[in-house]
């Protein structure tokens, strides 16, 4: 019974843990702070909410492909995802142990709107520490590695922290952003950011935009197999070693050029015909692997 | 919120075995934790859920649950964000499934 | 507070911070030293254009000064709010600022983060809450979202609301949850020299270790449980 939930074909639909277990090596999964040493959170319980054991994240080691990585996976089903006070801290005491043991890499399977409200304050400086321990981690040679494609995403905060990683990967059904639509709606209008209009919410802050701008490395089915060998993959390329002030001009450059390009563009249509996409209108329908080549293209 | 506690007798579980967990505390669903209790023809069950004045459906969920299965000698932890009582039996049996070693 | 009058305040052996927009990037003399000033006012909502000049002046700072300390002045709204920022990944700008400022860090270049106005969300993680150390001014508001609207998102009576900000730092806005969270070292009736001089030092003893902002948490009672499970699963 317990094999069919985690056989699931979805990394979308599939829950935090069965994410892992498709992404792991079969067994290799072994959690800190498991949810039977675990207590909810007392703050959404003095809102009269119930709490989850593991406060929405599961972190802990694995092996993936015979490599130690370490990982954090983030349950979008539980409080969309949000980074509370424990929750916040179980992420940044993984990215501690990081520092401690050297994995190959760490895992972070991201699903989340960002801070958890009801814990604004702890969730917000959380995540600001969480940001500073995902460099400090990569300062230390080790990858950090975002996976995005559950149900809420990477928005807020959160977004922030995958713009960190050193790698990500992305589903078509991934999104990535700082701001909902929703609050971009309600804030500043219907005419700005249409929420409802799905096909446009995902022209915005979809998986396949975020691939052809280049903000994500990796672009994949929504599978746990295909998350996984693309991890793979990553893991396998050697690491090179660059210098952190030259990169981080040559990424000055790059944005500020983007900006200057693209900055009046308000639709991933526009921006897809001007990077030189022969039928932008077909984009929505390629599936990864035409994605992937169209992208090899533009490239090119 | 509401918080109930229920205590039911029923037949001792032969191993006693690692703590599993079951499901998600999502809208409509749960998580089940159960581990080792104390006593061994018991089993202990306390419930955090967000949808109040179901006390008696749980009573029957989990009474019939306790009778028809081999749970004694554990201790259930719920948290539940409104689940049905189909899906709450659903999920006891699959916990204990897991908790009485019935891996794959 | 005016601008001016908080920069005259923290410098008076000098100051030259050139205003462009809401955007402020400049340098002043504290104790004989230079000392980088950047950051935002008016209640900026940081977009693409601003993460990028802040960026830009960070990186400058550590090509052209090395170990010169930073001193940013926070007054942001927020993450700018529109369908063509988020379209060119407006996290990505806000994480590349957050980058430079860490980097800064780990050439040497202690940094402190005065909230001068207002500190929310976004636009506040993106460098204030990455400097070394952070405090606020009298008056500042500190924020993720207002009760109200807090209220309206979560479902839960604003009274309710209201009722348990007073008993626990954890979501209320106010400089002084951040202060009993760690988040905001301490809060400053008034701009002085000598107050930024000893915040530079403390910063420059935070500029060499970790993030200590956990373990400020537990010891003023406001996150009693981060520090904690941070080294539970942290195995320290």
């Amino acid at each position: 019974m317990k094999r069919d939930f985690n056989l699931r074909r979805s990394w979308f639909e599939a829950s935090a843990r069965a994410r892992l277990a498709g992404l792991l090596d079969a067994g290799s999964g072994k959690e800190l702070l498991p949810p039977a040493a675990a207590e909810p959170s007392p703050h959404l319980a003095a809102l009269g909410l119930p709490g989850a054991f593991d406060d929405g994240v599961v972190v802990g080691s694995g092996r993936l492909a015979g490599r130690p990585v370490l990982f954090a996976a983030q349950e979008g089903q539980f409080m969309g995802g949000g980074v509370g006070e424990i929750h916040g801290a179980k992420i940044v005491g993984l990215l501690r142990r990081a520092l401690r043991e050297g994995p190959d890499a760490v895992l972070l399977l991201l699903d989340s709107g960002g801070v958890r409200l009801h814990e604004a304050n702890a969730g917000l400086i959380a995540i600001s520490e969480i940001m500073r321990a995902v460099l400090a981690v990569r300062a230390a040679g080790i990858p950090v590695i975002g996976l995005i494609g559950g149900s809420c995403g990477a928005f807020g905060g959160m977004g922030i922290v995958a713009k960190l990683c050193s790698h990500l990967v992305i589903s078509e059904e991934g999104r990535l952003a700082l701001s909902g639509p929703e609050v971009i709606e309600t804030v500043a209008g219907v005419e700005e950011f249409d929420a409802r209009d799905r096909a446009l919410v995902w022209r915005v802050t979809g998986g396949k935009h975020r691939f052809l701008m280049g903000d994500c490395q990796a672009f994949v089915d929504d599978d746990p197999a295909a998350f996984r060998a693309a991890v793979e993959a990553l893991l396998a390329e050697s690491p090179v070693d660059v210098d952190e002030l030259a990169q981080l001009r040559r990424q000055q450059a790059a944005l500020t050029q983007r900006l200057a390009v693209f900055g009046q563009c308000r639709d991933g249509l526009e921006v897809w015909q001007a990077l030189g996409v022969a039928a932008p209108e077909n984009v929505p329908m390629l599936d990864a692997r035409a994605l992937v080549s169209l992208k090899e293209g533009l490239s090119a | 919120m509401e918080i109930l506690t229920f205590e039911y007798p029923s037949a001792p579980l032969a191993l006693a075995g690692q703590p599993a967990l079951c499901g998600v505390v999502g809208s409509g669903n749960l998580e089940i934790l159960i581990r080792a209790g104390e006593r061994p023809d018991y089993c202990r069950i306390r419930i955090h859920t967000s949808a109040r004045g179901f006390g008696e459906i749980w009573q029957a969920v989990i009474g019939e649950f306790a009778a028809g299965n081999a749970a004694g000698g554990t201790e259930i932890a719920i948290n539940d964000m409104g689940a049905t009582p189909a899906i709450v039996s659903l999920r006891l049996v699959q916990t204990l499934a897991e908790y009485a070693g019935e891996r794959q | 507070m005016k601008l001016n009058d908080i920069l005259d305040a923290l410098f008076p052996e000098g100051h030259r911070v050139d205003r462009n927009d809401k955007v402020l990037i400049g340098e002043a003399t504290l104790g004989g030293q230079s000392i980088a000033v950047l950051g935002t006012t008016d209640a900026a909502a940081v977009d693409h254009a601003i993460a990028l000049s802040l960026a830009a002046a960070v990186l400058a700072t550590i090509e052209k000064h090395p170990g010169r300390p930073l001193l940013f002045l926070v007054d942001t709204s927020g993450q700018a709010l529109s369908r063509s920022q988020e379209l060119l990944c407006l996290n990505g700008s806000l994480a590349h600022l957050a980058e430079c400022v860490d980097l800064a860090r780990r050439r040497g270049h202690p940094s402190v983060a005065l909230v001068t106005a207002n500190a929310v969300s976004g636009g506040f993680l993106s460098f204030g809450l990455m400097a070394d150390v952070a405090y606020a001014l009298q008056d500042a508001q500190v924020r993720v979202m207002d009760l109200r609207a807090m209220s309206r998102v979560t479902k839960i009576p604003l009274e309710q609301l209201g009722e348990l900000a007073g008993n626990s730092p954890i979501f209320a806005p106010g400089a002084e949850n951040y202060q009993r969270m760690g988040g905001i070292e301490a809060i400053w009736p008034s701009p002085s020299p000598s107050l930024l001089a000893a915040a530079l030092d403390e910063a420059v003893g935070r500029c060499r270790a970790g993030d200590p902002r956990m373990a400020i948490g537990r010891v003023r009672g406001g996150r009693q449980l981060a520090a904690t499970i941070a080294e539970r699963v942290a195995g320290d």
